[in-house]
């Protein structure tokens, strides 16, 4: 065992990167779901940003111009989920899991052309003196701007749900949707605006695997992280920070168990691969003993004359 | 009596259309990863797509990809079979009871695994001697490192993958002492975002050479990144990422034995078989060694490559100790098969316990 080969500056730092894709998609999917709508698709809205993002930057050479596009794919894409569970009123569950299979397929069709090529690479954020710094350099101030965006986003919807008149309305029409249309709040429309920035998240998380944590395109490479976003939000009881908490866990313990393995420790290597699961949903299920618990209208279908 | 009607009808023309269908050889395939993985999947997908050249309208091949390994993959072996397959190729090691299970509800369909080693009159093995590729890419990876770190991503604790670690350490251990494997399972055959973390771990913690035993090109992009880290493309040439990272590659070539099979079948001749075929026999290639590669280090390892090809070097030649010091082969002596089959023992050297 030598664990002095594990550069704790480093893990911190690459954990960060592992925890990106699933914070960004867990948020979008925890503003949705605030909303009263359970939208499984994540898994195809990231696999679909995944390829558009790619494309696009491929296309364009601009990585910017691509996380953009993937933002828009993965809205486009959820707008077939809205139109479905909020217009056609069809069951949410199998309307979201028609958009994994979907996106799967979509994607791996779109992808044909890109396997094997290389984006162009986003420059990391790099202030003269700052990123210089010992320790705090590489960890606070060494990252591709998206990290950066995945935090702001969550102190942004976690501002925006608690503080502002918008969040409000959100969360009374995932509460009670008909109280807040007997209030003449319009339940579909804040829906659907809400699942399109579910769709836009998670379209850039899948894009921000595609472009800058592996880099390439592989068919199927979101590899189930939209499945853990999605179990992720439950338990971390609709709470934005402790999705943060949540994804950080994750990917750190994911990150720090290859670390362990590398350095030889002596502990056996099954625990370590199952040890971010249940790490993660251990602490998030002690924290939520709290009374905290799903919105009230959560995969209901609401309908006007109802 | 609508109703008995329509089934009526469904089940004539469920008859019709596999009498139609009759004439023609299905061969069914289920893939563990994407076709588009650009490794194991996608060149067993090209073994596949050969069957239909070699045959053309005599075989129809349907596949499945990305089935599970484990109880899931029966459902889809089991609905292939309804679906009158003649023969069924199960392409990864964790559909090997499955495959066993669904053989004996169908005991007129042929079954063929790859890389497991159970059998039974309608279900044959096949599977490729990867590790005297593993020996060619050790000889290169001892020579190309100046860190004498070598990392190595291990997807499962199978006898397949352990093999590959022993016959890579063994040859980069003789050509340079003191060589070090860090060796990290992924626990999963594709999964390019965990493939990369395992890369990205690997290189900071100081190798510089990085072998794969999982599908995707993910760590091929880790390497590159980080600039000064030598690969090699796993299953499939990854060319893409030649002549620097990847320096070369292990290919495996399934086509002529899937042409073979499937032509068994036809003919009649298939027969309950144990195939495990090398680079002698073609279906393990060395992927073009790049120019990144020193010349003389290249001779070296072609010598090695026509020597396993031939018959005069065996991967697992005596004197080799097991990892806890104990004998294993004496001066001389090859490793029989058996043993191969179901090694799960580090050689001499290697640190770190083998995942039970």
């Amino acid at each position: 065992m030598d664990l002095s080969a594990i550069n704790p500056v480093l893990l911190i730092a690459s954990l960060m990167v592992a925890a990106t894709p699933l914070l960004l998609a867990a948020v979008g999917e925890l503003v949705v779901e605030r909303a009263g709508v359970l939208n499984l698709g994540v898994e195809g809205m990231m696999i679909v940003g995944a390829i558009g993002g790619f494309a696009i930057s491929v296309e364009s050479g601009s990585p910017y111009l691509g996380l953009v596009a993937a933002m828009i794919a993965g809205a486009v894409l959820s707008l077939l989920f809205a139109f479905l569970t909020q217009f056609a009123l069809a069951n949410q569950v199998a309307s979201g899991l028609a958009l994994t299979l979907f996106g799967l397929g979509l994607s791996a069709l779109m992808g044909q052309g890109y396997v094997g090529i290389k984006p162009p690479a986003m420059g990391k954020l790099d202030i003269p003196i700052l990123s210089d710094l010992p320790v705090v350099g590489p960890i606070l101030f060494g990252h591709d701007p998206v990290l950066y965006i995945g935090i702001a986003l969550t102190a942004g919807v976690w501002a925006v749900l608690k503080y502002s008149r918008i969040g409000l309305i959100l969360r009374a029409v995932g509460e009670n949707h008909d109280a807040a249309h007997a209030l003449g709040y319009n339940v579909i429309r804040v829906r659907v605006l809400a699942i399109m920035f579910g769709g836009a998240c998670a379209g850039l998380g899948g894009a921000y695997i595609s472009l800058i944590r592996v880099p390439q395109w592989t068919e199927g490479m979101t590899a189930g992280i939209g499945w853990i976003a999605l179990a992720l939000v439950v338990f971390a009881s609709w709470k934005p920070w402790r999705v943060l908490l949540g994804a950080y866990l994750f990917g750190g313990i994911n990150v720090l168990q290859l670390n362990l393995q590398a350095a030889g420790i002596a502990i056996p290597v099954e625990y370590l691969a199952m040890s971010p699961y249940i790490i993660t949903i251990l602490v998030l299920v002690i924290m939520s003993a709290d009374k905290s618990r799903a919105p009230a209208s959560l995969g209901r279908i609401f309908h006007a004359s109802g | 009596m609508k109703l008995t009607k329509i089934l009526t009808s469904a089940v004539l023309a469920t008859g019709l259309a596999t009498a139609a269908l009759a004439d023609k050889t299905k061969v069914g395939f289920v893939y563990v990863g994407p076709v588009g993985d650009g490794g194991w999947t996608y060149e067993h997908d090209k073994g596949r797509l050969a069957v239909e050249e070699a045959y053309g309208d005599k075989v129809e091949t349907v596949y499945v990809e990305s089935v599970p390994e484990g109880p899931d993959s029966e459902r889809v072996m089991t609905d292939m079979a309804l679906k009158g397959a003649d023969i069924i190729f199960t392409t990864s090691f964790g559909y090997m009871d499955p495959t066993i299970n669904v053989a004996k509800k169908f005991p007129n369909v042929k079954f063929e695994h790859a890389t497991g080693y159970k059998t039974a009159p309608n279900v044959s093995v096949y599977s490729a001697r990867f590790y005297e590729g593993r020996a060619v890419q050790g000889t290169i990876a001892g020579h190309m490192t100046k860190s004498n770190v070598v990392g190595y991503i291990g997807s499962y604790p199978i006898p397949e993958v352990i093999r590959g670690i022993n016959s890579a350490f063994i040859h980069a251990r003789k050509v340079n002492p003191d060589v070090q494997f860090k060796i990290v399972w992924a626990y999963t055959w594709f999964d390019p975002a965990k493939e990369a973390d395992a890369a990205k771990v690997l290189i900071e913690q100081g190798a510089d050479v990085i072998l794969q035993h999982t599908d995707s090109t993910a760590p091929q992009a880790a390497a590159q990144a980080a600039g000064n880290v030598v690969t090699f493309g796993q299953a499939s040439d990854m060319s893409e990422y030649a002549p620097f990272p990847r320096v070369s590659s292990i290919i495996d070539d399934w086509a002529p034995y899937y042409i073979a099979r499937v032509g068994a079948v036809m003919d009649g001749s298939w027969a309950e078989s144990n195939t495990w075929h090398g680079i002698g026999d073609g279906m393990v290639g060395i992927g073009e060694i790049s120019d990144a590669v020193p010349a003389d280090v290249k001779a070296e390892a072609l010598a090695l490559k026509a020597a396993l090809a031939d018959g005069s070097y065996h991967s697992f030649t005596g004197p080799l100790k097991k990892q806890d010091g104990s004998d294993w082969l004496a001066e001389g002596e090859t490793a029989d098969d058996g043993t191969l089959a179901g090694m799960n023992f580090y050689v001499e050297g290697i640190e770190g316990d083998v995942p039970q």
